[in-house]
């Protein structure tokens, strides 16, 4: 009996030193709970966070929006524009042992392009196949050339890597157990509790990240005053998109600190102009435009968000080397927003918009409401849930919808699919066939100048077509523990874990 | 013997309500609007010929009778379907969470029979002075104050300034009990507070009826000390209608505490309920409310047997 406190001691010291071993820990808050953890078949952004620890990618984007290899060692455009040839770098492993060779990135791109459910498939669409040169060297061999369009595609989620023998043994359980080439590998999961990875002791970079963490654990804590609260306390030392409203409660709070980027999404009203019976209210370009110009995006962003967003009024942020300065986010005009109703016949429009049930849109809306009403138009906040809008958007069983999109590096991926007459997110089925001439063109475009100008001429186009009403561009904020070091702020919203140093 | 037939009937009772209850819950999920192939894609550029691979994939294009019958003719071999937002086994998603509800429920149950009988035998034997004001008072705000709001509180003082517990998420006990233990104590009293003041409340009405029967009148007659009287003579009976709502109350707890799991980031079933419906994820919700059901049930039937132990006269 007299051994029990003893016991107890050794228990408790024995507890204690776990807790103590666990200071390489790094504990992210997510603003939810990630999808499957596949490459292939991953479509939340907050899914990129554990899969860019897990999985490293041919290339990756650095913050200037440049490429920069990853797993490729460097490419080659052939001078027609229709092959692309990678080398890879040499000697690199998967977790499981596997080569990461050229018959692996074959095979990676053959999933992605042909797994039931592929979301990468239409980031792939102009590759027609890949062929093995040599053990190290790949050709990607396309459709058309759009070279520059694969590549950074390849810098994304279509550009991860999964280990052949294990996507082939998992099957439809390779998500839950991921096995990829990136510097952390897959420990476990809880569903909505946590994600664990651990550091990958064969790692190609691992000169370069030997003070990374140990451990990371990524924890969905999807409301941002929890994940706050959770970072002030330091049950985790980098909490993920906080909201402009959080950011006074750090201000004065020694242990964490905040840190931010331009976010490459954008929020924007979709006028159904083609799309059913419905598209009747918004099919004269003149009601969309009157809409458009009744709106006051500056004062939607200084009341809402503190000033801390941007008034946007094209699919890149005015930060960017896209954006058509020509073409600046225009004044509220209530008195042309009349005439432009009073010409097009339709001096008491009334319309309905589709809003999800979240906070910032939601608010948005009401003030978006009182100042359509000074130009004399009625317009119906409908609440739908995602999953509603999503399939009443699809259906054109809407007026107009407030959405969002979290934005892609290149510029193509913030706009093709989303306004050309095939797009497969163009839900207003509006079409020019003129805007998808010089959106192809862009695709196409060998230069970076080159491709300026051709956005610009879209951006031109853009701004007499008015099919969307780009409101506002978020900045992403990241909260950061104290003891957080090496910390880089990505445009794409994305955790880079590379570098980062955690003090005890 | 009669014992053993009540519980046999209790679960033959329960056999049809589950399967009622289950084919119910089936085909109010396919009478929800929105598409769960659009859902699972979300907003991402999906045409088509992809959303009829999802819906092939996962069943969704086969009638729903052959749905439904799929779905049975699996749970009756212990398979639940995929969940389809992470591809993981139904089975193996709820048996992960199962652990952490269980270990919520628990710890919100002890916290709620520690604080709600203790205060209704109080309350009970100090009828109208200042012992029953006072535990009455505290009942109420226990019932009156919202879960999420005190669970804000709660982080605010005891995780951000004084930093005794963890704001929110979940360690498994095996890997840091004691990170695992604090990580249940914040969580544990804002269900288990709300829970004990309608257990007082309960706790009091039944003390008072016993306090007046006429073999506590006797017991007092002999002699015995009043606490003898109270703990020994009045409890043992009043317990009966606090055991059926405390079951109750287990019951409901065990089906998910979704507010409180969202402001803790609790995984467990209350989170992965409204997840699931938002996200259309049909085989998980179909999992869960079967789950859900049986344990709402066992509990139930728990409470059967502690009438049994409880009130001997039963087992006569």
């Amino acid at each position: 009996m007299r051994k029990l406190p003893s016991l107890l001691f050794l228990t408790l010291a024995a507890c204690l030193a776990g807790h103590a071993a666990a200071q390489g820990v790094l504990r992210i808050g997510l603003n939810e709970d990630p999808d499957t953890l596949d490459p292939t078949l991953n479509r939340l952004a907050t899914g990129r966070q554990p899969l860019t620890a897990l999985c490293d990618k041919l290339f990756d984007v650095k913050t200037d929006l440049t490429l920069t290899p990853q797993l490729a060692a460097g490419y080659e455009i052939a001078k027609d524009g229709l092959s692309v040839t990678l080398k890879l770098r040499p000697g690199v492993k998967f977790h499981d042992g596997e080569p990461v060779d050229a018959q692996a990135v074959r095979y990676n791109i053959g999933r992605h392009m042909q797994l039931p459910g592929s979301l990468r498939r239409s980031e792939l669409s102009m590759v027609d196949h890949v062929d093995v040169v040599d053990a190290a060297t790949v050709r990607f061999v396309l459709k058309a050339p759009q070279a520059n369009l694969l590549l950074f595609g390849l810098a994304e989620r279509a550009g991860m890597m999964v280990a052949p023998q294990a996507a082939q043994r998992l099957g439809d359980r390779f998500g839950s157990q991921p096995v990829c080439a990136g510097e952390y590998r897959f420990v476990e999961r809880v569903p909505q509790g946590r994600i664990v990875v651990e550091k990958f002791t064969d790692y190609w970079d691992a000169a370069q990240t030997k003070g990374d963490p140990d451990r990371i654990e990524y924890l969905p804590i999807s409301d941002s005053t929890v994940r706050l609260s959770s970072l002030r306390s330091g049950q985790i030392q980098i909490a993920e998109r906080l909201t402009p409203a959080d950011l006074p409660q750090l201000a004065g709070d020694a242990r964490a600190k905040i840190v931010s980027a331009s976010d490459l999404g954008y929020h924007y009203i979709r006028y159904n102009s083609g799309n059913g019976a419905r598209a009747a209210t918004f099919r004269d370009v003149r009601v969309r435009r009157a809409v458009d110009l009744a709106i006051d995006r500056r004062v939607l962003v200084k009341a809402l968000f503190n000033d801390q967003y941007l008034a946007g009024n094209q699919f890149v942020n005015p930060n960017s080397r896209y954006y058509d300065k020509a073409h600046p986010v225009p004044a509220r005009d209530v008195a042309a927003a009349r005439r432009l109703l009073q010409e097009a016949g339709v001096p008491r429009l009334a319309f309905s918009l589709l809003v999800p049930p979240e906070r910032e849109r939601q608010e948005a809306a009401q003030m978006i409401q009182a100042m359509l009403a000074e130009a004399g138009i009625t317009m119906k906040i409908e609440t739908q849930e995602d999953a509603v809008m999503l399939q009443n958007a699809r259906r054109g069983d809407f007026d107009a919808i407030f959405n969002f999109w979290s934005g892609r590096p290149h510029p193509d991926g913030n706009i093709y699919a989303h306004i050309a007459c095939s797009g497969p997110q163009n839900d207003s089925k509006f079409c020019d066939p003129e805007l998808d001439k010089v959106m192809v063109q862009a695709r196409e475009a060998t230069s970076d100048g080159e491709r300026e100008r051709l956005y610009r001429q879209v951006n031109a186009i853009l701004a007499t077509d008015y099919p969307v009403s780009v409101l506002w561009h978020r900045r992403t904020f990241t909260g950061l523990s104290t003891k957080v070091s090496g910390f880089v702020p990505h445009p794409d919203s994305t955790i880079r874990v590379k570098g980062i140093r955690l003090q005890p | 013997m009669r014992f053993l037939l009540f519980i046999g009937r209790r679960i033959a009772l329960a056999l049809p309500t589950v399967l009622i209850l289950s084919t119910l819950i089936f085909l109010l999920q396919r009478m929800l609007p929105g598409d769960p192939a659009l859902a699972l894609a979300g907003g991402e550029a999906v045409d088509a010929r992809m959303l009829d691979e999802i819906r092939h994939k996962y069943g969704l294009d086969l009638p729903v009778y052959v749905q439904y019958g799929r779905w049975l003719a699996g749970a009756l071999h212990g398979y639940l379907g995929v969940s389809m937002r992470n591809d993981i086994g139904v089975s193996e998603l709820l048996a992960g969470k199962l652990g952490i509800t269980l270990q919520l429920a628990l710890a919100s149950m002890a916290i709620a029979l520690a604080i709600g009988i203790p205060l209704g035998i109080v309350a009970a034997t100090r009828k109208g002075r200042l012992g029953d004001a006072v535990a009455s008072g505290l009942a109420l705000t226990g019932i009156s104050i919202p879960h999420f709001w005190l669970g804000i509180l709660l982080v605010l003082a005891f995780s951000v300034h004084l930093n005794w517990f963890p704001a929110s998420g979940y360690v498994p006990f095996r890997e840091d009990p004691v990170r695992s233990v604090m990580g249940f104590v914040l969580p544990s009293i804002v269900l288990g507070t709300g829970i004990a003041g309608v257990l007082m409340r309960h706790m009091r009405s039944a003390m008072l009826d016993a306090l007046q029967a006429d073999y506590v009148r006797t017991a007092r007659a002999k002699g015995l000390s009043e606490w003898r009287v109270v703990l020994r003579h009045a409890l043992r009976n009043a317990l009966m209608p606090v055991v059926t709502l405390g079951a109750i109350e287990f019951g409901q707890l065990l089906a998910g505490a979704v507010l409180t799991e969202q402001v803790f980031s609790i995984p467990g079933f209350g989170k992965l309920l409204v997840d699931s419906v938002l996200n259309r994820d049909y085989q998980v919700v179909q999992g869960l409310v079967l789950v859900s059901s049986v344990m709402f049930i066992a509990a139930s039937l728990l409470a059967d047997v502690l009438y049994f132990v409880i009130n001997p006269r039963l087992r006569t």
